[in-house]
């Protein structure tokens, strides 16, 4: 009875198309946006806006990549690090090579190459599927971590292998990196990137390229069989997610840490961009936003809740549990619901049409 | 049929001296038979006779050791599958291969998939170019959901779909592509009799009103015999007869291969 599409009438195929058909979506999804827009920065502290914020937002960002590949697409990959590393990598030869080019185009430059090398290393997954395209993925990964730290030209030959992001603004003196850089603007410039890009992906999984990734995913045979070009559509998504990871991953050295190593975007990186798809939800664009909170919140509140219930648990003990509960809890959703918390929600909005009424 | 005049036309579409084999295993053997415009073309024959891989080798997913393929007036060797489904060759298949996570509307769209001509950039705008060219194809897509009497489902992932609904959009998702060939393998296995009749109207009301050739394969012959203008009898990958269902029924040694004979 809440939440309800009953007499919500659609008379064109335009407003049938359209991204949140029913009012309380659209009214929620202004409400959430006026809530990241202005009362975030209003009231957010240091640490929520630096320590929460930033690296959920960034982390979305990457997950929605990832599952543009996997869960719309059905690529399984372990690359996603070695794609974030090589866009932070490239944005930083970027930002030190042309000094005087605007941080966008820096970004936009550095999602691009890494989309090149994803294009590069998703050719074999014309021949190779499920596992053993993780295991390539995954020597990409490695290969590619191996590169930044082995040359020394990745990181104009600084003596510790860690990049530096050089100061930048992004209009006027508003800068968004660099120590005179704030966290409100650093945060509110992820935000708008972060709700561009979600857009995009949104677009994309609702046209003719996401259906086909889909019919890729779920029927590879059929989808050949009725003109959909293999090689190609796969090659897109890879193209695609790894452009969302490269700007991840430029965002992620630029604005969130300053200056990086390439082991911060090790192999631990993937698994946990790749827990957050398998939580949030597989092929969801709203899952990899859900997913990312999930896992960036969950050891915060962790952290927080033996405290808070006035318990007395050790340090170490705490970061135990903290695998274990997230161990249990991909068991538990690769069991119990494959298509995570974003398939929770519209069960939960499909009760919430008949609440308080059983049937 | 004798309702109404039905258009029939040329050949367009001559299989020669087709062989396929996997290893020593032989699956067609010189098989050779036509279709031409606008007609209903039964393949009938035991199980493992090499119907399916008739088909098969008809929308170019096998390619023939021996024979030649001619369609419209093209002679090749083989077919190969995206120029197939590019040149107006569509098909349904005998074990269900839909796109399961998708909704029924999701699942005929794709079957527009070739028409669609917006870039990944227009797509990734949406607004404009591609907005409207995903409406012009929903409105084609609208009109197939009407044929086939789905409109209920429209918005249904089609995993939840009963058999004989799933069957249907998969009908649905050929149509879609506004085939010149239809080739249908069991379109009606597993269902009831009103099932059938359904299914058997479809295949009437395609042929008749878009003017499709359908290739098609089924066991019940009842089905076969009403619904045909000529049937090719495969058996063991051996072609056996060929002709209108009333000379295939008849046929000696076709009534031997499905009762069986003592030697």
């Amino acid at each position: 009875m809440i939440y309800r599409e009953a007499g919500v009438y659609k008379s064109t195929y335009r407003a049938d198309h359209a991204i949140f058909t029913i009012p309380q979506d659209r009214w929620s999804m202004i409400g959430i946006f006026a809530i990241a827009f202005l009362l975030i920065p209003a009231v957010g502290s240091e640490y929520w806006l630096g320590a929460i914020m930033l690296p959920f937002l960034i982390l979305a960002l990457a997950a929605l990549g990832l599952n543009i590949l996997t869960g719309y697409c059905g690529q399984l990959s372990l690359g996603t690090g070695g794609f974030m590393a090589t866009g932070a990598f490239s944005a930083y030869k970027l930002a030190t090579a042309f000094p005087d080019v605007h941080i966008l185009f820096v970004i936009l430059g550095a999602g691009l190459i890494a989309a090149a090398v994803g294009i590069l290393f998703g050719i074999p997954s014309l021949r190779i599927k499920g596992f053993y395209l993780a295991v390539a993925t995954l020597a990409s990964q490695f290969f590619l971590i191996w590169m930044f730290i082995t040359f020394g030209w990745f990181t104009n030959y600084s003596a510790s292998g860690v990049i530096s992001a050089p100061p930048m603004t992004i209009i006027g003196d508003i800068f968004v990196t660099g120590p005179q850089a704030t966290l409100v603007a650093k945060y509110l410039f992820t935000l708008s990137i972060v709700v561009v890009m979600a857009l995009v992906a949104k677009n994309l999984v609702r046209s003719n390229i996401g259906r086909e990734w889909m019919a890729v995913r779920d029927m590879d045979i059929a989808a050949e069989i009725i003109g959909i070009p293999m090689l190609s559509t796969k090659l897109k998504a890879f193209a695609v997610s790894s452009f969302f990871c490269g700007v991840a991953g430029a965002l992620w050295a630029f604005l969130y840490t300053g200056s990086v190593s390439p082991l911060a975007f090790g192999v631990d990186r993937s698994f946990q961009v790749l827990f957050m798809i398998i939580i949030g939800g597989l092929g969801s664009v709203m899952g990899a936003f859900l997913g990312a909170a999930f896992i960036v919140l969950l050891p915060i509140l962790l952290n927080n809740l033996p405290t808070m219930l006035g318990l007395n648990i050790k340090t170490d003990m705490i970061s135990h549990m903290e695998y274990m509960i997230f161990g249990a809890l991909i068991v538990f959703f690769l069991i119990v619901e494959p298509h995570g918390l974003a398939r929770l929600w519209s069960l939960l909005k499909e009760k919430l049409r008949l609440w308080p009424f059983p049937h | 049929m004798d309702m109404y005049e039905r258009k029939i036309g040329d050949v367009i579409l001559a299989l020669d001296n087709i062989s396929l084999s996997f290893g020593a295993m032989k699956v067609l053997d010189d098989v050779s038979f036509d279709v031409r415009q606008g007609e209903i073309r039964s393949i009938i024959g035991p199980n493992g006779a090499g119907k399916s891989s008739m088909l098969n080798v008809i929308n170019g997913f096998y390619h023939p050791q021996q024979g030649s393929i001619t369609f419209r007036g093209e002679k090749r060797k083989e077919m190969d599958v995206h120029k197939a489904a590019a040149s107006g060759i569509a098909r349904t298949f005998q074990n269900i291969a839909l796109f399961k996570g998708m909704s029924t509307l999701d699942n005929i769209m794709t079957g527009r998939n070739l028409k669609m001509k917006c870039n990944i950039f227009q797509q990734a705008w949406y607004w404009g170019k591609a907005q409207k060219e995903e409406i012009e194809h929903r409105q084609k897509v609208e009109e197939i959901i009407d044929f086939l009497e789905i409109q209920n489902i429209r918005k249904t992932p089609v995993g939840r779909l009963p058999y004989g609904f799933q069957k249907r959009v998969e009908l649905g998702r050929a149509l879609a592509a506004e085939p010149e060939i239809l080739l249908l393998d069991e379109p009606m296995a597993g269902m009831n009799v009103e099932e059938k009749e359904d299914m058997s109207r479809f295949i009437l009301d395609i042929n008749d009103e878009f003017g499709t050739t359908i290739i098609l394969i089924e066991h019940d012959m009842g089905v076969v015999m009403d619904l045909s203008d000529r049937v090719v009898v495969l058996d063991y990958g051996r072609q056996l007869a060929d002709g209108s269902p009333d000379e295939v029924r008849s046929n000696q040694t076709v009534i031997d291969a499905y009762l069986g004979v003592s030697h």
